[in-house]
Formats: C-alpha cells, structure tokens, sequence
C-alpha cells in the first residue's frame, strides 16, 4: 500500500519574480474559459430541459394525486387578482402563472393541492401539500425536490412517520420536538437531527396557506349555487 | 519512477494507484451513495464523465493557462462538467439523480478530480492524460460498484433490484444505513491488504529459494 506513487501529488508552481502574468491575459484566460464554460452549459441545457419537465410534469400529476387521496380527477385553477380562474392570466407566460389544483371525487370537490417552496438548510425545499378548506385540515403532503443533508434532511421526504403526520391535520401546524408534545391541533413531531428542514416545511406550508387562504375561500363561495 | 507507457497511464489508476482502495481519495461520495449497485454506477459514470472532459480539457489549454490562475480554471472546468453531468443524469434517470441528491453536485469537490488535474492532466499531452482519466474513473467506479454489491446484497438481499436470497432472507439494514459504508470499506481495505501481503510473501519465499540453490 506504500508504493510511490508514479507522479507527485503536487509540483511547485513557483512563479519567477519579474515574470508576472498580465492583468489582461489573466482576465482575458479565465473570460475566454467562462465563455465556453457558459456556452456548454447552455447546450446541455437545451438538450436536457425537455425530458426534466416532462419528468417533473409526471411527477407533479403523481404529487397531487396523492397529496388529495386519489381523486377521481383534478382541475388546474389560476391564481389571478386575489382569486382563482379556469384560464391562464392573459400576458402571463403559462409556466410563469402560479397554480393549484382542485381535485374531485363521486363529483364533489375533496380539496386543493398547493405547490409552495422555502429555503432549507441546504437549498430550497420546494413541495405540495393537501388542503381541504371546509375542514381546515391537510389531507397529506410530499416533498417534490430537496437537496437536503443525507442520512439527515433528507428524511423529510425518507421518513414515513413524518411524512404521515401530515395526513388529516389541522391548520396552522406546530413543530414539535420528539417527546415534546402536548396533544395540540395541528402538532407535527418534528425529525431528530432535520430540525431546520423540518421546521422549513411547516413554515412553508403555514406561509402558503396564510397567503392562500383568502382566495382559496372566495373560489368555494362562487362555486357554490 | 516515472511511468510513460500508455500502458501504465491506463492502468495506473485502476489497481495500483486507485483512488479509493488505495490512496482512499473521494471517501465521501464512496461511503455516502453506495447503499445499492446503480447508485454506486451512476455515481461512478457521473464522476468518469467530469474526470475525463476536466483532463482532455485541462491538457488542452495547459499551455494557455497562467500559473496563477491555474486552481481557478480547473474548478471552472470540473464545475461545468459536473453541472453538464448533473442535468443529463436529471434528464434520463430522475430517480437515480432524486436518491444521489446533493452528492451530484459534490462532485466539484471531489478531490481526486482536482488531484488528476494539478498532478497529472496540467502536465502531460491530451493522450496521456484521457488514458489517466480513463484508468482512474475504472477504478473509481470498480471500487464503488463493488461497494454497492456488498451492500445491497447484504443490507437489502438484492442486486440492481433483484431479489437473490429470497423473501426469507431477513436484510441486515445496517449495510445500506452509513455505518455500513464503512464496514464495507474497512473490510474491503483488510481483504486487499491480505492479497497484496501474501503476493509479497510469495516473492520473498521464490527469492531466499532462488538463493539457497545459487549458494
């Protein structure tokens, strides 16, 4: 295991006083590579992008289906001027239009599906979460992408019994530590060691349903008869 | 002692010098993804990719790039790759990207990636240096799929998904949680020590005979 090793790990790259690089042929090195290094990048991404959105589509329909509890089908409403439509805002590119979903089942609306997204503690967690307005209560939730510590934050969408504590349970939600709860509405037993990523779903979905919750209502009152 | 066979630049990195088994360079994807064999080969494809496109590339401005800015302009280089690497693997195998999470982009600091380039790749022509990378990325991938076959068979009773023991084969969930990445790899390190002592054994016992029957 102590052989020598065919080439040194590392040279001396001493620099020969009054043979200093230029200002401009330095900039000039790391511009020309940053212009090609943008330009790959670029390509990949043109490439690539169709198949992830697709992918993320599927996913999506997955999601809600889901997170409301397998509705029979689901609708896409538009969130416009304080209020949800069944088109998209004119002047608003369709992918830009911030949406929900309505699912229904025997006819009857079982709720909405609601996308929402907040800095975690290693990037942004962004999920959707199911949300029945004439109970108050959240039908479930899941986890859409997260780049969360393995073996840690990551069990935010691993954990079952995590995930499960947000099936049919009142709104707003409180994180709670393991061993701390006290039998409140709304308590979710947060993970051990994810307390940041935990805490960042809560807070996610509380600021989305706060937010949405107005509108949300004013759909139900003109939906009905 | 300077190897400068294309030979030796190909296989170097697959036994005798291999990143992981043993100058133990990029432990942690090593211990972190390699709870089943296709991610341990993803991971390993992803890792290839960025090595070989960083050192064709590094090898081929190397006389263009400034001393002083030299660290700068490989991590501008393996970064492309590996954000070029981590889209194509999100683009055609979402769930394999979805379980490697963060790990992808690690990949930028993987520090046998940094090393081949610094010590190998800034040095040599575009030809030695693709069969370095080539050499090095076999055996880093070698070293982490048999990881993954360990530890799948063991902590989940499968390979690639398929069950070998049967359904009565109660899995040792240890072997797929972290501390079974370094079980794996302590063991794995034992096991090759073994094999490369008894080799040297070997020699020693046909050299004192060689010399017995000379004296």
């Amino acid at each position: 295991m102590s052989e020598p090793m065919s080439e040194p790990m590392s040279e001396p790259h001493a620099v020969e006083p009054g043979s200093m690089t230029s200002p401009g042929r330095l900039v000039a090195t790391l511009g020309g590579l940053g212009a090609f290094a943008g330009l790959l990048i670029v390509l990949a991404f043109g490439a690539t992008q169709p198949a992830i959105r697709a992918h993320r589509a599927a996913v999506l329909a997955e999601a809600i289906t889901e997170v409301l509890g397998e509705p029979e089908r689901y609708d896409t409403l538009y969130v416009a001027g304080g209020s949800l439509v069944t088109t998209p805002p004119p002047g608003v590119p369709l992918e830009d239009a911030e949406t929900v979903f309505l699912g229904y089942r025997d006819g009857a609306p079982v709720g909405f599906a609601i996308r929402a997204a907040k800095a975690g503690f290693q990037d942004t967690i962004s999920l959707i979460f199911g949300y029945d307005p004439a109970t108050s209560r959240l039908l479930g939730m899941k986890v859409l992408e997260s780049k969360e510590t393995p073996g840690l934050g990551d069990k935010i969408y691993k954990d079952m019994r995590f995930v499960g504590g947000f099936r049919d349970v009142e709104v707003p939600l409180l994180g709670v530590k393991a061993g701390g709860e006290k039998g409140l509405p709304g308590e979710i037993v947060m993970i051990t060691g994810a307390t940041i990523s935990s805490r960042t779903i809560i807070k996610a979905i509380n600021t989305e349903l706060e937010r949405l919750r107005p509108v949300l209502s004013t759909y139900k009152q003109e939906s009905k008869p | 002692m300077k190897t400068t066979t294309p030979t030796a630049d190909l296989t170097r990195g697959i036994w005798r010098e291999n990143p992981v088994l043993v100058q133990l360079l990029a432990l942690c994807p090593t211990l972190a993804v390699t709870n089943s064999v296709a991610n341990s080969l993803a991971m390993g494809l992803a890792t290839s990719f960025v090595l070989l496109g960083s050192s064709v590339l590094v090898s081929t401005v190397r006389k263009l790039v400034p001393t002083e800015v030299r660290i700068s302009t490989y991590i501008l280089i393996i970064a492309t790759f590996v954000t070029v690497a981590d889209m194509v693997l999100q683009a055609t195998v979402p769930n394999i990207h979805k379980e490697l999470g963060a790990f992808v982009a690690l990949i930028v600091v993987n520090c046998l990636i940094l090393a081949r380039q610094e010590a190998f790749a800034a040095k040599q022509p575009v030809g030695r240096a693709t069969l370095d990378a080539i050499g090095y990325s076999i055996g880093f991938t070698i070293a982490l799929v048999i990881m993954g076959t360990v530890r799948e068979l063991l902590g989940n009773g499968t390979l690639l998904g398929w069950s070998v023991f049967g359904p009565s084969y109660e899995p040792w969930v240890i072997m797929i949680l972290p501390p079974g990445g370094f079980l794996t790899l302590g063991l794995l390190l034992v096991f090759l020590g073994w094999i490369k002592e008894r080799g040297a054994q070997s020699v020693t016992d046909d050299v004192a005979v060689a010399v017995r029957e000379a004296a």
